[in-house]
């Protein structure tokens, strides 16, 4: 074999391994487009999904939560701008660059920059961080004018919940605050709809109708790039607004009831009595809501639940007190309805009464002297205990407790937006369940001057008064004017035992006798009510009187009350803790809202 | 002058038309497609457009050159590109990654030129002698690939080592080793790569696994995949348009002027577009190994279609790991990637297919 056969030999060898690479590289090349083809054609619309997902980002947009108006058109819930400090790390530059001068213009302490440092460490550096929220408006001003000394940062201005008169209605408005994780645990299903929001309502009414008050998200398309940097809005479904909410509350009488209580510890209800409808809803001592909308500080929250007297407490609602004499009128109608009673029925009163014999337990009328031979509208308008005592026996516990729930009290009255305590109707099976003791005799003689184990709230006896006012009608309070108030149960109450027991109430005030005539003078128009004093310990009568009993042993004063007497517009329901006697340290609060709101009301 | 005139005619009448027009094509797109890629207004465009005017100068050069000039230029080339590898690997002994070689204003990748320096190397070896390439002949190609090989795979660059070391790999098979030999090596492969397991830095192996499974780390390097396979797929049968791309222009798509330009490319021209791209990339090699087969002389032959397979493996490579189906590796895409070296290598290359083309044929 010749060097040129071998040549020609190996030439067609290359030439047949060339014929190879021409049938498998468009093979190749065949293969990548069939894969193009699965990608591009087949698989077109999955990869479109997720091209968009990656393209679009949905933001939630907050709606504006909704208002809180008295009856008479005050805003008692609404916006203001809060002003917020925030810094786009990535114009602002180092920390260290403006921080100190910063801190020349704005209060920034350690739990700020501490804060900050942390969103820092999760956000990209184009996003605005809130370094401080809610500005004072000093260092607003202050920023300002330096704004210039500092890129990247800017005051940015934010809705925020406020309450104009937040002192006065903090009880019942209630608060909003951050939502915590047990807010989303019991939100459950609801928690999708606040996605855009970091409120919610937490106590009162802003809780109770925080479905109405809160609207409904609304979302923004935005496109954004890789680094989640917002480049353009796409689509937009705007945010419905939160129902307003419109109150049946009298923001005057409301105003002057907290204002009478002021420096206080005590409560006033005000009800319409045709209705239900509450026009005020009062407790002292109070505190400021918009502590707690930016997010209250845990100490100062521990400041607020541990004060002595206790302003998170709202005590019209969730206050119990033993009523005392105030509860008489139920007692007298129910008496009355038994016919255990009748209306001229005499008892004599010794100032005393005594179970037992001679070396019985005595219990004592708060009159030493005794009122002599009364019946019951005597009885009623110079409050004699001795009367009542006897009454008491005569109905004998069962009844009287039953008389008691009929009008309302020992159970909830379910009133929206309150979180409320039920009081306590005591039983003969309550006592021996709760106390291991059998019911005795003098169980019903205390419980007959409203003291011993009963128990009351001030909403629940605003109830029953505007109960007697409406004729015997207990209607379910409400706060809501949109919402129709449920339809009262039938009277049962024969209309003349009613009217005995409404005069006897009218006497109270009006009679020459009567424990609250002081506040009777100068009327323009009749009024009824009914005095108590409430012990909180059992104190002689001579220590009673001494005014250098510690406050907290002094006795709790109610008063309750309706006017005018024919027609009456107003029931109401004064308490003021360690207030002394009913006569002296609460009626002249009645008298005083009387006076405000039918002046007012009956000018229109 | 007439005479220098009809010089130029002729030379111009022997201009490989039918490569050069569509070279002229693709690297036009090239362009267009960076400028979509690129976000800074046409500086990447204008870049390239000067490397690409350079190669193609270059390419008309070598066109007018002849075959026997360039048999004889070959392993001085050879060596000279090994000896830049060498001195790029010495001067960074450190380790680390480096794959730019500065001279002055000038800085390419040693690594790039390789895929058309190897071919040369091969081609002049296996034809140094009038006999017909032996055994032991192979096993220089085998060592002559095997040298820039390493040296590339300790830049690191994993993707162009086992690039260069199949286009040697085809040369042998060219040179027409027997078919026999060529099964035991296929057989012999895997222990190979158990072996070089061993010499592949962590982040290449994570690659690799990434790439067996890419969901698996959406946003590490598994993310470089499915943001591209997004973009191709969504990109359908038309494309979203020029400059329409949402995952290019919102810069989901990594690396986007350089490996994974062939993603922006089908997001926003779509199947037909990819068609019609790899259809022009079909023309080149087919032609080119048209031309190597009417080759007069066994140099030109062996680097004609050597070159070609070269070219056909960077197009394969990086198309296959765009769409997923090799792992992700640093090979750009040919005359449509942004990168000077790659793209002057290609064009280079091209310009000898030309030379090789012009040449007579004559019965050796």
């Amino acid at each position: 074999m010749t060097d040129a056969q071998a040549a020609t030999r190996a030439a067609t060898r290359i030439q047949r391994r060339i014929y190879v690479c021409l049938l498998l590289v468009p093979l190749a090349i065949g293969a990548l487009l069939l894969r193009l083809f699965h990608l591009q054609v087949l698989e077109h619309e999955r990869y479109t999904t997720l091209s968009e997902a990656n393209r679009l980002r949905v933001v939630p947009v907050p709606p504006p939560r909704g208002r809180i108006f008295s009856q008479d058109g005050v805003l008692l819930a609404g916006h203001r701008l809060g002003y917020d400090l925030q810094v786009v790390a990535s114009e602002a530059g180092p920390t260290q660059v403006w921080l100190p001068r910063l801190k020349e213009l704005v209060t920034l302490n350690e739990v700020h920059l501490e804060r900050y440092r942390k969103l820092r460490g999760r956000r990209q550096v184009f996003e605005p961080l809130v370094l401080k929220a809610d500005l004072k408006e000093r260092e607003v001003y202050r920023f300002v004018v330096h704004q210039h000394f500092f890129p990247g940062i800017s005051v940015v201005g934010r809705s925020q919940r406020y309450y104009p008169r937040g002192l006065e209605t903090a009880h019942v408005i209630g608060y909003v605050s951050r939502l915590s994780a047990a807010d989303l645990e019991l939100l459950g299903e609801e928690r999708s709809r606040y996605v855009a929001t970091d409120i919610i309502g937490k106590t009162g009414l802003e809780r109770a109708y925080e479905h109405l008050l809160h609207g409904r998200e609304g979302y923004l398309e935005e496109e954004v790039n890789a680094d989640g940097r917002s480049l353009r809005v796409v689509r937009e479904s705007p945010a419905r607004p939160g129902r307003d909410l419109h109150l049946s509350l009298d923001a005057a009488l409301q105003f002057e009831a907290q204002m009478l209580l002021d420096g206080k510890r005590g409560a006033v209800v005000a009800i319409e009595p045709t209705t239900g409808r509450i026009l005020a809803l009062a407790s002292q001592p109070s505190f400021d809501p918009n502590l707690f909308t930016v997010g209250i500080s845990a100490r100062l929250y521990r400041e607020l639940l541990d004060a002595p007297d206790r302003p998170l407490y709202n005590r019209a609602l969730q206050g119990q007190y033993p009523p005392g004499s105030s509860i008489k009128p139920f007692y007298a109608l129910a008496a009355l309805h038994e016919e255990v009673r009748g209306l001229e029925q005499p008892t004599w009163c010794p100032g005393h009464y005594r179970i037992g014999g001679r070396r019985g337990r005595v219990f004592h009328d708060w009159k030493r002297g005794g009122h002599g031979n009364m019946s019951m509208l005597p009885a009623i308008t110079q409050s004699c205990d001795v009367y009542f005592y006897h009454l008491a026996l005569d109905l004998g516990i069962r009844s009287m407790s039953d008389s008691l729930r009929r009008f309302g009290f020992g159970e909830r009255t379910r009133l929206r937006g309150g979180a409320e305590q039920p009081g306590l109707v005591p039983t003969p099976e309550w006592k021996l369940r709760v106390r291991r003791e059998p019911w005795r005799k003098g169980d019903t003689l205390n419980m007959g001057i409203g003291q011993g184990f009963l128990l009351v709230t001030p909403l629940q006896l605003a109830a029953a008064t505007a109960a007697l006012a409406d004729r015997g009608v207990w209607r379910r309070p409400s706060l809501v004017l949109t919402e129709e108030p449920e339809e009262p149960e039938a009277v049962t109450y024969d209309p003349r035992h009613l009217h005995w027991v409404r005069e006897g109430m009218r006497r109270v005030v009006h009679g020459a006798r009567g424990t609250a005539r002081a506040v009777g003078r100068g009327l323009t128009y009749e009024m009824a009510g009914k005095t108590g004093t409430a012990q909180v310990v059992k104190l002689t009568e001579e220590r009673r009187r001494d005014k250098d009993v510690l406050e907290e042993l002094q006795d709790h004063a109610w008063f309750i009350a309706y006017a005018p007497f024919e027609k009456p517009r107003i029931a109401l329901v004064v308490l003021v803790e360690n207030g002394g006697s009913g006569s002296k340290g609460a009626a002249p609060l009645a008298r005083r809202l009387l006076d405000q709101y039918l002046a007012v009301s009956g000018e229109s | 002058m007439r005479a220098v005139a009809a010089s130029w005619v002729r030379a111009c009448m022997a201009l490989d038309w039918l490569l050069l027009l569509p070279l002229l094509g693709v690297s036009a797109l090239g362009l267009l497609v960076l400028y979509s890629a690129g976000d800074d207004g046409g500086s990447l465009v204008r870049h390239q457009g000067q490397r690409m005017a350079f190669g193609f100068a270059a390419l008309l050069v070598l066109a007018l050159a002849s075959p026997e000039w360039l048999r004889r230029a070959a392993p001085w080339c050879y060596l000279g590109g090994v000896g830049l590898l060498l001195f790029l690997g010495w001067s960074d002994a450190g380790g680390g990654t480096r794959r730019w070689l500065s001279l002055g204003a000038l800085s390419f990748q040693p690594s790039e030129c390789m895929k058309l320096l190897v071919p040369m190397g091969a081609a002049w070896l296996l034809t140094c002698g009038t006999r017909p390439p032996t055994l032991m002949r192979m096993l220089g190609v085998l060592l002559l690939t095997a040298l820039p090989a390493y040296l590339v795979l300790r830049q690191p660059d994993l993707g162009t080592a086992v690039l260069l070391l199949g286009v040697g790999l085809c040369m042998i098979f060219l040179a027409g080793v027997s078919w026999s030999l060529l099964l035991a090596a296929a057989a012999a492969a895997p222990l190979l790569l158990l072996a070089g397991w061993e010499y592949i830095r962590a982040y290449q192996k994570q690659r690799i696994f990434h790439f067996l499974n890419p969901e698996q780390d959406p946003s590490g390097s598994g993310y470089h995949l499915i943001q591209s396979k997004i973009a191709i797929g969504s990109g359908g049968v038309h494309g979203k348009g020029w400059l329409q791309g949402t995952q290019a222009q919102l810069e989901f798509v990594p690396e986007r002027s350089t490996d994974f330009i062939f993603a922006v490319f089908c997001e926003e021209f779509g199947f037909i577009g990819a068609v019609l791209l790899l259809a022009a990339y079909l023309f080149l090699m087919v032609r080119g190994l048209g031309i190597a087969l009417r080759c007069p002389g066994h140099f030109g032959r062996l680097l004609a279609a050597g070159f070609v397979l070269s070219f056909f493996a960077s197009v394969f490579v990086n198309i296959a790991m765009n769409i997923g189906v090799l792992p992700v590796v640093g090979v750009p895409l040919p005359l449509i990637s942004l990168g000077g070296t790659s793209t002057v290598t290609m064009l280079a290359g091209f310009g000898m297919l030309m030379a090789l083309s012009r040449e007579p044929a004559r019965v050796p």
